[in-house]
């Protein structure tokens, strides 16, 4: 095989995202206006498809395009989970989309285009990549977020996270010419060879630049401003997006970056990660008791459990980053099964986002309280849930790692979080009924479904996603 | 079948009858009753299965037996079950109080009774988990686990305040198990494993122990509870309906103690001998400020939870004795008092289904309408007390017996309070059943039924059996609570050795 070959192959995937989003794009135009289904449904193939190749294909890791690209076995457990994310937020949003009357065809082209991003993100191992990867994503999601563009509110939504976002590619990209100045080259492994033990003032401070930038895809404390106002103002099927994907790809580009970059300095980054670590999980736990608005809940939440995330990867070992991926595997479920959810709570007038709606479900329709509520445990980190297994495995990582304070101060904060999630189980199962819901969608009834059952049958095999996780984060190192 | 032993069976049966109710459609009279039914004899085959696991164990072994291994978690986590003479004689209590929870439900349970069935069986499976675990991982998920049903049994089926009461236990509980979590992560990595038959035979360093035991003693105490991290206790207790306060009372209390026989004592020896006397002064402080407590009590539910305070102090305080009296006699204690209170619960419930109120005040000359409701009473508020003759005296004796051994003013405190005890416990008796019947409301209420007989017959009757002949009980757990105690003394001894010279 020729090296280009070898170099589509590896990046095949992204191939068929990339050649999926322009056939539909020609698609779309030729046909015109009014659009049938087939867009979207292209498009999941697509998003399938790739999740097939990567599911399926060759094992054999290689790093192709000169070094800018690497395909490992953490880069295919992250990328499974940000395809995963997608498409099933694609797929939950056909009917929501249609009812709005937003069915254009440019929707899931977008959709594509940022997972495409996310992907090379995932996969970039050199500063430009990573730049390239994280605009592709980023710019396509200011679209979606403003999608709804005659609502004021998902336009604000849009702007605002567009301004902010600007600025943190600005961060993002001044702190890489900075380690490219003192480093003298954009390669991980470059980096990490020039900078070897002992690192520069400049280097720290690119790193907490890039650090910064970064945090700001993952919406953790202190840069987490737009989170709330995006998640609430954009349209919910967006939203379940935001929740989901991008922030699979940001945190595994953030692994890849502080493990691959800056092994040597484990100590100056590290206190930069326990630092909004902890910032996020206690501004998601405390900022979320007073929300009544699901999408702005789920925002804190999403905050919150970002923290818990990063304490996996605060440990800066191998268990570390095993505990990251699972996180963010059980993360994604249980965010999926939650917009689910959201998108469920439905009336004739239209989509509903207070909590109170949800009041005495457990009466009204008994399975959907039963999974929301599995929903609410795990995420609040109740065995014998999954939730509760994540959390296991980035505290133990923590904890081996000697950060006793960092485990304390997560697990005390992990209860105040419980607080708000039992109070939407309260809110379910103790109080009177309210309206019912209407207007089935069983695409999202599924997802939910689908969730619901994972999340409770986890515990039953948890070795899977174990191996799995094990042998990516072993790719890191 | 599958290769899985009578233990995971136990722990699956519950399960399955509860996957059973679920799929009974339908809110009619003939559904419930065959959800009733369904859950009653589900019940019954965990207990005869229970009855056999028993059969087959061997009370003269310290070993662990019937036990299953399986991977489960990578890395030295796994499903690994099995039962000694200290786990066994809890998994019997909580199958055999089980039934008696759901007939007490029978129909006093009007609204959304299948799921409270359902909640009820999910409960037992991670009851039984609890006991029979030999990972600390999987105990831990089946120790927190318990949370979630308990917390939908007091908030939907619950009195008046009931979410109040909900959320205090649900997050009480959890803050100190949270630590305790924490705990098991640095066991993890100190020793590399979290099979218990393993840590048994680890020894931490004795820094390490103390952290550790304060950790877990966060939980256990808060889940025993000890004063004075008690105070979810009474809420819980009032406001959970008449099964849910049983299951309280007899089982998830006992999780406490079970925790301290399993994990405190036998693992951290030396914390545990530095630590004694702080778990003395906690217990004689429960033992006499919450029995005062109970006294002025105008809620007979709150009555007995404080009550129940009282008697675990008694059970704190026989551990760690580290005598074989005083760690026998907790887990009589514990086993007696789960019978006991779990009794006086299901009593207080029968009156509570008639008249619907638990103010003693609305209560009085109950004798004259209800004379067998007063002799079983009677019997369980004396072996409350700790008479003689009834197994509350055993488990009171014993642990006194042990701590007298261990620190004679100990026990002097401690006796005071079996005397406060039978102050509360009398006059309440009083209050509730003699006196001249004035009220006009009790003037049609009806005495026990054939369901109320029933149930509390067997109860009564096993109360005087085992405080005749407690021998049964004492021998299933002697071989283990020996080889706990030696190994104990053992390795602290081995401490002062090295230090001394």
């Amino acid at each position: 095989m020729t090296s280009l070959s070898v170099a589509l192959h590896h990046s095949l995937p992204e191939l068929i995202l990339a050649i999926g989003a322009l056939g539909i794009t020609l698609y779309g135009a030729l046909r015109g206006r009014p659009t049938d289904g087939l867009a979207t449904e292209l498009a999941i193939a697509c998003l399938g498809l790739a999740g097939l190749v990567i599911l399926l294909g060759s094992n054999v890791d290689g790093v192709v395009f000169a070094g800018a690209f690497v395909n490992d076995a953490f880069g295919r457990f992250m990328k499974l989970l940000a395809l995963i994310g997608s498409l099933a937020t694609l797929t939950m949003s056909q009917n929501y989309l249609r009812r709005e009357g937003m069915d254009k065809f440019e929707f899931p082209i977008l959709i594509l285009l940022s997972t495409l991003g996310m992907m090379m993100l995932i996969s970039a191992n050199d500063l430009i990549a990573l730049y390239v990867g994280l605009e592709l994503m980023s710019l396509a999601l200011y679209v979606v977020a403003a999608f709804h563009r005659d609502n004021a509110r998902a336009t604000e939504a849009g702007l605002k996270y567009f301004v902010l976002g600007a600025l943190s590619s600005g961060m993002l990209l001044y702190g890489s010419s900075l380690l490219y100045g003192f480093a003298g080259t954009v390669s991980f492994k470059g980096i990490a060879a020039a900078i070897h033990g002992h690192a520069s003032i400049g280097v720290v401070f690119g790193l907490a630049f890039v650090l910064a930038g970064v945090a700001f895809k993952i919406s953790a404390v202190p840069f987490h401003m737009w989170t709330p106002d995006v998640y609430e103002g954009a349209p919910t099927p967006v939203t379940a997006f935001f929740a989901s994907a991008p922030k699979m790809a940001a945190m595994a580009l953030l692994a890849r970056v502080v493990m691959t970059a800056f092994p040597g300095i484990v100590a100056e980054w590290r206190q930069i990660i326990v630092f909004i670590s902890i910032a996020s999980m206690a501004l998601g736990g405390f900022a979320a008791i007073g929300q009544r608005n699901i999408k702005r809940l789920m925002a804190y939440s999403s905050i919150g459990h970002m923290g818990f995330a990063l304490v996996g990867l605060a440990a800066g070992s191998q268990a570390g980053v095993k505990g990251v991926a699972i996180y963010m595997a059980i993360y994604l479920v249980m965010t999926l099964g939650t917009f689910a959810a959201i998108l469920l709570m439905r009336r004739e007038a239209g989509q509903v986002e207070d909590i109170y709606e949800l009041a005495g479900l457990a009466r009204r329709d008994r399975g959907m309280a039963f999974l929301v509520a599995m929903l609410m445990f795990s995420l609040a980190g109740i065995p014998p849930l999954a939730g509760f297994f994540a959390k296991w495995y980035v505290f133990a990582a923590a904890v081996e790692a000697g950060l006793y304070g960092l485990a304390v101060i997560g697990v005390l904060l992990s209860v105040v979080s419980a607080f708000y999630y039992l109070r939407i189980v309260k809110i379910m199962y103790f109080d009177e009924p309210a309206e019912a819901f209407a207007g089935r969608s069983p695409a999202a009834a599924w997802v939910l479904l689908a969730s619901g059952l994972l999340i409770v049958l986890f515990t039953v095999a948890p070795g899977l996603l174990d191996s799995a996780a094990t042998a990516a984060a072993k790719s890191l190192f | 079948m599958f290769g899985f032993g009578i233990l995971s069976g136990l722990i699956v049966l519950p399960l399955v009858g509860a996957a059973f109710i679920l799929m009974l459609r339908g809110e009619d009279e003939a559904t419930l009753n065959n959800a009733r039914w369904a859950a009653l004899v589900t019940t019954i085959i965990v207990f005869a299965v229970s009855l056999v696991a028993w059969a087959r164990f061997d009370p003269a072994s310290a070993a662990f037996q019937l036990v299953e291994d399986r991977a489960w978690l990578s890395s030295g986590i796994r499903y690994k079950l099995g039962v000694d003479g200290m786990s066994m004689p809890f998994v019997l209590l909580t199958t055999f109080l089980m039934p008696f929870c759901i007939v007490a439900s029978w129909r006093s349970i009007e609204t959304r009774l299948k799921e409270y069935l359902v909640a009820f069986l999910v409960l037992e499976t991670l009851m039984i988990g609890v006991f029979v675990a030999l990972d600390l991982v999987l105990f831990y998920v089946f120790f927190e686990g318990g949370l979630i049903p308990m917390f939908l049994i007091i908030g939907v089926w619950g009195g008046k305040r009931r979410i109040y009461a909900s959320f205090k236990f649900f997050l009480y509980t959890l803050l100190g198990s949270l630590l305790m979590l924490v705990a098991i992560m640095a066991m993890y990595w100190q020793a590399g494993t979290t099979d218990i038959t393993a840590l048994l035979g680890h020894k931490f360093p004795a820094d390490m122990q103390k952290w550790l035991w304060l950790a877990f003693f966060a939980s256990f105490a808060v889940k025993m509870p000890m004063w004075p991290v008690h105070t979810w206790l009474p809420d819980a207790h009032v406001e959970a309906p008449t099964a849910g306060s049983v299951i309280l009372a007899a089982i998830l209390l006992k999780m406490g103690g079970y925790g301290f026989i399993r994990f405190s004592l036998p693992m951290f020896p030396d914390a545990s001998a530095y630590f004694a006397p702080l778990v003395f002064a906690l217990s004689i402080v429960a033992i006499i400020y919450t029995s005062l407590v109970a006294m002025v009590q105008e809620d007979i539910k709150k009555l007995i939870a404080y009550s129940s305070v009282a008697h675990m102090g008694f059970v704190t305080m026989g551990l760690f004795t580290m005598t074989p009296q005083g760690v026998q006699g907790a887990i009589f204690q514990m086993v007696s008092h789960g019978l006991v209170s779990g009794a006086l619960f299901l009593c207080v419930g029968v009156i509570y289904d008639r008249m619907h109120t638990r103010e003693i005040a609305a209560y009085g000359g109950l004798v004259h309408r209800m004379p067998l409701y007063a002799t079983v009473f009677m019997v369980f508020t004396m072996a409350n007390v700790g008479l003689p003759g009834t197994s509350g005296f055993v488990g009171e004796f014993l642990t006194l017996v042990g701590s007298f051994k261990a620190n004679s003013w100990v026990a002097l405190f401690a006796t005071t309070g079996v005397i406060l005890s039978a102050a509360y416990a009398l006059y309440v008796y009083r209050r509730v059943i003699f006196g001249v019947l004035d009220k006009p409301a009790l003037a049609k209420i009806e005495d026990l039924d054939a369901r109320e007989v029933a149930l509390l017959v067997p109860l009564m009757l096993l109360v005087i059996y085992y405080g005749v002949h407690p021998q049964p009980i004492l021998d299933a757990c002697a071989a283990s609570v020996d080889h706990l105690l030696k190994t104990a003394a053992a390795a602290v001894s081995t401490k002062t050795a090295l230090i001394a010279p």
